[in-house]
């Protein structure tokens, strides 16, 4: 990996203020980004450590009963600390990577990569969070952009996540055995206004909402209500691990699952 | 280049080091502590793994300078006072749960840390628990049988599959 200036401030402020230099990069726990670097995919010229910063850590129960994560939260910590708040939010925390990446990985540092085959992104999207940065709240359904972009601007740092609690909600994962990442993914969440239905690692263009299956899913939450739907493998991803066709299927199959286990 | 310092198998060390030094090199490079491996180098086969404040961690996906004061444990710090092998260690040794043994390290190590949050795992928790740890040999079978001795419970015949 290329040499770079490492940093590692205590506070948000000083950390916004050393993103500013030029090809400056924030560092959450790196288990994606020091091996991006290391194949030389990312050379910056500062690494700005957000992982001394306290005010950055925890999980806790906001005012209005929403569930909030610290963006240098790591996936172990959500995992042991959100499980009596959001189950389904610590599930799938708890089968992110391996036990070593949960320890270091972060949930500010999953959603501002936006990996197409992350789990954070459809538990984001599924539940409707708000992305708190060091300058705004930005809705979910705004955030996620397509593959590996979101709403972030250079330099901005997300500070928490706010997760509205459903009345029942499930994640359901079929990994891709080598990498442990989604192949598919899908988190089903039931409102009280609706249901909602994140599909991450299918889709060419990133983790996206199954309105189809939202609509049909709000009237009558079971997996029969599925049946009548179909799902087209246009702009599904293709690779040595799964067919554009595969993956369609696999959508539908594990949005059934996920709401035959929801609770 | 920067002074790092830390305590490292319980003895307070300190080195220069550059922003890309990797924990893993800073220990086996200028600590001379060559028992963390290196397998991969890619984050995947959990050969380099060491105890950082107490949890987990592959140090080759972790910045020597991220470990800045910490605490770290290395295969090196895992035996008895006396010298004699810790519980894990010896149950390594009985069930021989190695072949080359290469990944050993890196599993003795997940192995404390899972006996650590999980005094009595099942063989399934076991296992998944290995998820981040790569035996080339596929060793895993005694590998399994070692790590539940080491939780003082029946070691069942696992069936070869």
């Amino acid at each position: 990996m290329y040499n770079f200036e490492f940093s590692k401030p205590s506070t948000v402020a000083d950390a916004v203020a050393a993103l500013a230099s030029e090809d400056a990069q924030a560092l959450g726990g790196g288990q994606t980004l020091l091996p991006t670097m290391k194949q030389r995919l990312a050379q910056p010229e500062t690494l700005v450590s957000l992982t001394g910063i306290d005010e950055l850590k925890g999980v806790c129960q906001g005012d209005n009963g929403a569930v909030v994560v610290g963006g240098a939260t790591t996936h172990a910590t959500v995992a042991a600390d959100a499980a009596a708040l959001y189950p389904a939010l610590a599930a799938l925390a708890s089968h992110i990577g391996d036990p070593q990446v949960r320890n270091r990985g972060t949930i500010g540092g999953s959603l501002a990569n936006n990996d197409p085959a992350a789990c954070y992104p459809a538990a984001a999207l599924g539940s409707g969070a708000t992305i708190t940065t060091n300058k705004r709240d930005i809705a979910a359904d705004d955030y996620f952009q397509g593959m590996f972009t979101t709403a972030l601007e250079e330099g901005e740092i997300i500070t928490s996540v706010s997760f509205p609690v459903p009345e029942a909600a499930n994640y359901q994962k079929f990994v891709q055995p080598a990498s442990r990442f989604a192949m598919v993914g899908i988190f089903v969440a039931k409102y009280s206004d609706g249901v909602r239905v994140a599909v991450t690692g299918a889709s060419e263009d990133g983790v996206y909402r199954w309105s189809e299956a939202e609509a049909a899913l709000s009237s009558n939450f079971s997996a029969s209500a599925l049946s009548d739907l179909s799902v087209s493998s246009d702009g599904m991803i293709t690779d040595l691990h799964a067919t554009a066709a595969y993956r369609a299927h696999l959508v539908k199959v594990m949005t059934g699952r996920a709401v035959a286990a929801a609770s | 280049m920067a002074k790092i310092s830390m305590t490292v198998n319980g003895k307070a060390v300190s080195g220069e080091v550059e922003g890309r030094t990797l924990l893993s090199a800073f220990l086996r490079d200028d600590q001379g502590l060559t028992g963390t491996h290196i397998g991969c180098d890619t984050s995947q086969c959990g050969a380099c793994n060491v105890h950082v404040n107490g949890v987990n961690v592959k140090s080759c996906t972790m910045l020597a300078a991220e470990a800045d004061g910490a605490e770290v444990t290395t295969i090196e710090g895992m035996s008895n006072a006396d010298g004699s092998l810790s519980v894990v260690q010896q149950a390594f040794q009985d069930y021989h749960g190695l072949q080359c043994g290469f990944c050993t390290p890196g599993m003795v190590m997940t192995a404390a840390a899972l006996l650590k949050e999980n005094p009595k795992p099942t063989e399934a928790e076991v296992r998944a628990y290995l998820e981040g740890n790569i035996c080339r040999c596929t060793g895993y079978h005694n590998i399994v049988k070692a790590i539940m001795a080491a939780s003082g419970q029946d070691v069942m015949p696992v069936a070869a599959e």
